[in-house]
């Protein structure tokens, strides 16, 4: 019985994991034709792991802008760029931290219930039902949930980002006195749509893509137990956080 | 008895030939040899833990023997393709022993979801199709509830539905009659016999209840020790002539089917010196 229990992982585990994960890529990347069929499954993934997180989503936001708002304000004060709170804040937030804490809250919030959803149907044989009514669990199931992550991932990353800059406005604005115009127009002025915006998007799209590959490779691959779904989730979020982590300063060094 | 239905069962519509399986090192079928006639109610029965369950996932190519054919339909499962297996299985009615219906969907949706995913009907169509079903195990008004608001044997009538409700060449029941209360197991007894007369519909049927498999069954293996150790019509089985009819219909715990799963000592495991020395030394 002991063989089926998963062990603490070890470095070999971790890397026949890795291996693993990206074989089920290809899979998936595979599945997306026969997915198509299924494009309303795809849909109701969307709206569900979106709605899902915008809560959570919105509410760090508010709070990440506020935070950053307060610190770069009295910060830049002591250079005499004040003025500048909420440009640094803008690309700060649509270079690195939009992406990345969205990626992290939503491996926590989306990417543990894709997991635990999938373990689920895996450990009561709703997969394999599937199967047997001739419907590929990996185009019904799996690849749906993965291209939500894609998509999702970049429109929470807007809505995070757009609840920060107002965090930021009231911190900076409303209760520190910067002055509402000059707070727009340097923002305006100096955020590049391309370099800055546009790599945003393009590093939460593929961080979505981590977030929902690892977590859709869990479920799928776990073992069909309580246990099993347990530490499956568990790995999600663990694996999730370190690869967006170490995905964000690969794509940062390439893309800037 | 076998050689009597010998030429009637060349028409088989899952031939079972050599098949041998091995799960964690204990061996679950050495070299069977089986066959389903066309038309007819066939039953597996065996003791618990004997790979009745495996035996159907072998036949739908859930999973792979260590060596053996499996013909359904003329095709040698085990060598098709996904998507040519996933063709077969249109065809293929399956009722999983835990019922294993969608948690996400209401019981109508549950029903009819192989009809949304393979054919394009009209709502209206579908929904009869659908209805007429559910009202064939008696759950038509469960139609808008969900699967968790089920008791065992509604879920399992649910999935019975689900699993005839595209009118395939073949059904696999894995035990059909579990949880179920007198009544509801006659009408389940009797669509069984009806999709068989009516439709022609090829069945295999796991049950360990005897005098349920006795009224739906044309023809009665028994499995037990990973080979078939007893065949024949229902009453020609209920005579009990070999040794293991005698001991699993009469339910005697000592005989060639063991009621144990393989294990070591009994007084080893619990502690005590082996039960030969303890005699000696009361
Ligand atoms: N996934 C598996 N891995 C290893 N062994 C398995 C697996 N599934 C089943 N077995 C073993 O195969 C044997 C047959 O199991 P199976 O489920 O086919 O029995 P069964 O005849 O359907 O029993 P029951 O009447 O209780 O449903 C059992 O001894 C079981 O321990
Ligand atoms: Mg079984």
């Amino acid at each position: 019985m002991s063989a089926t229990r998963p062990r603490p992982s070890r470095i070999g585990d971790a890397l026949a994991q890795v291996g693993a994960c990206g074989l089920f890529l290809f899979q998936l990347i595979g599945a997306i034709p026969k997915s198509l069929r299924h494009i309303k499954e795809t849909i109701r993934q969307v709206w569900f792991v979106g709605a899902m997180s915008l809560v959570i989503i919105m509410t760090c936001g508010l709070f990440v802008g506020m935070v950053l708002g307060l610190q770069l304000y009295d910060v830049l004060s002591r250079f005499g760029s004040a003025a500048m709170s909420g440009t640094v804040v803008a690309l700060a937030l649509y270079r690195e931290l939009g992406p990345v804490v969205t990626a992290l809250l939503f491996a926590g919030r989306a990417g543990t219930s894709i997991t635990a959803e999938i373990g689920l149907m895996r450990a009561t044989d709703q997969l394999a039902a599937m199967e047997m009514m001739a419907v590929d669990p990996l185009a019904y199931v799996a690849t749906p949930r993965f291209l939500a992550g894609i998509v999702a991932m970049p429109l929470l990353v807007c809505v995070f980002n757009a609840l920060a800059i107002l965090g930021a406005h009231v911190v900076c604005v409303t209760w520190l006195g910067l002055d509402n115009g000059t707070f727009w127009s340097n923002m305006t002025t100096n955020v590049d749509v391309w370099t800055d915006v546009v790599n945003g998007v393009w590093k939460s799209a593929a961080f979505g893509a981590v977030v929902a590959l690892i977590a859709v490779f869990q479920g799928y691959t776990t073992p069909p137990t309580s246990e099993g779904v347990a530490y499956a989730t568990t790995r999600t979020v663990v694996f999730s956080s370190i690869a967006v982590l170490a995905l964000d300063f690969v794509m940062t060094a390439f893309l800037t | 008895m076998s050689a009597a239905n010998a030429p009637e069962r060349t028409d088989a519509l899952v031939q079972v030939r050599g098949l041998s399986t091995e799960l964690n090192g204990k061996t679950i079928f050495d070299r069977l040899d089986l066959d389903v006639p066309r038309g007819k109610i066939t039953a597996i029965m065996g003791p618990s833990g004997t790979g009745k369950t495996t035996l159907l996932r072998h036949i739908t190519g859930q999973l792979m023997p260590d060596a053996g054919e499996i013909r359904v339909d003329g095709h040698n499962v085990p060598t098709l393709a996904r998507g040519e297996l996933f063709d077969l299985r249109e065809k293929i009615g399956y009722l999983f022993q835990n019922s294993a219906l969608l948690t996400d969907f209401t019981v109508f949706e549950n029903v009819a979801f192989p009809l949304r995913q393979h054919l394009k009907l009209p709502e209206e169509i579908l929904r009869n199709i659908v209805l007429t079903k559910l009202q064939a195990v008696g759950l038509r008004g469960a139609a808008e509830l969900m699967p968790s608001e089920l008791s065992g044997g509604m879920a399992r009538r649910v999935a019975l539905a689900r699993a005839i409700v595209r009118d395939p060449m073949l059904i696999l029941y894995d035990e059909p009659f579990v949880g179920l209360d007198p009544i509801a197991l006659n009408q389940i007894l009797k669509l069984i016999r009806t999709l068989n007369d009516t439709l022609g519909i090829t069945s295999i049927l796991v049950a360990h209840e005897f005098a349920a498999v006795g009224r739906a069954a044309d023809h009665v293996y028994l499995i037990a020790g990973g080979k078939v150790a007893a065949q024949g019509t229902p009453a020609e089985l209920a005579r009990g002539e070999s040794d293991w009819t005698r001991q699993f219909f009469g339910g005697e715990a000592d005989g060639p089917v063991p009621f144990q799963y393989p294990a070591r000592d009994y007084a080893a495991d619990l502690g005590f010196p082996p039960s030969g020395r303890t005699e000696r030394a009361r």
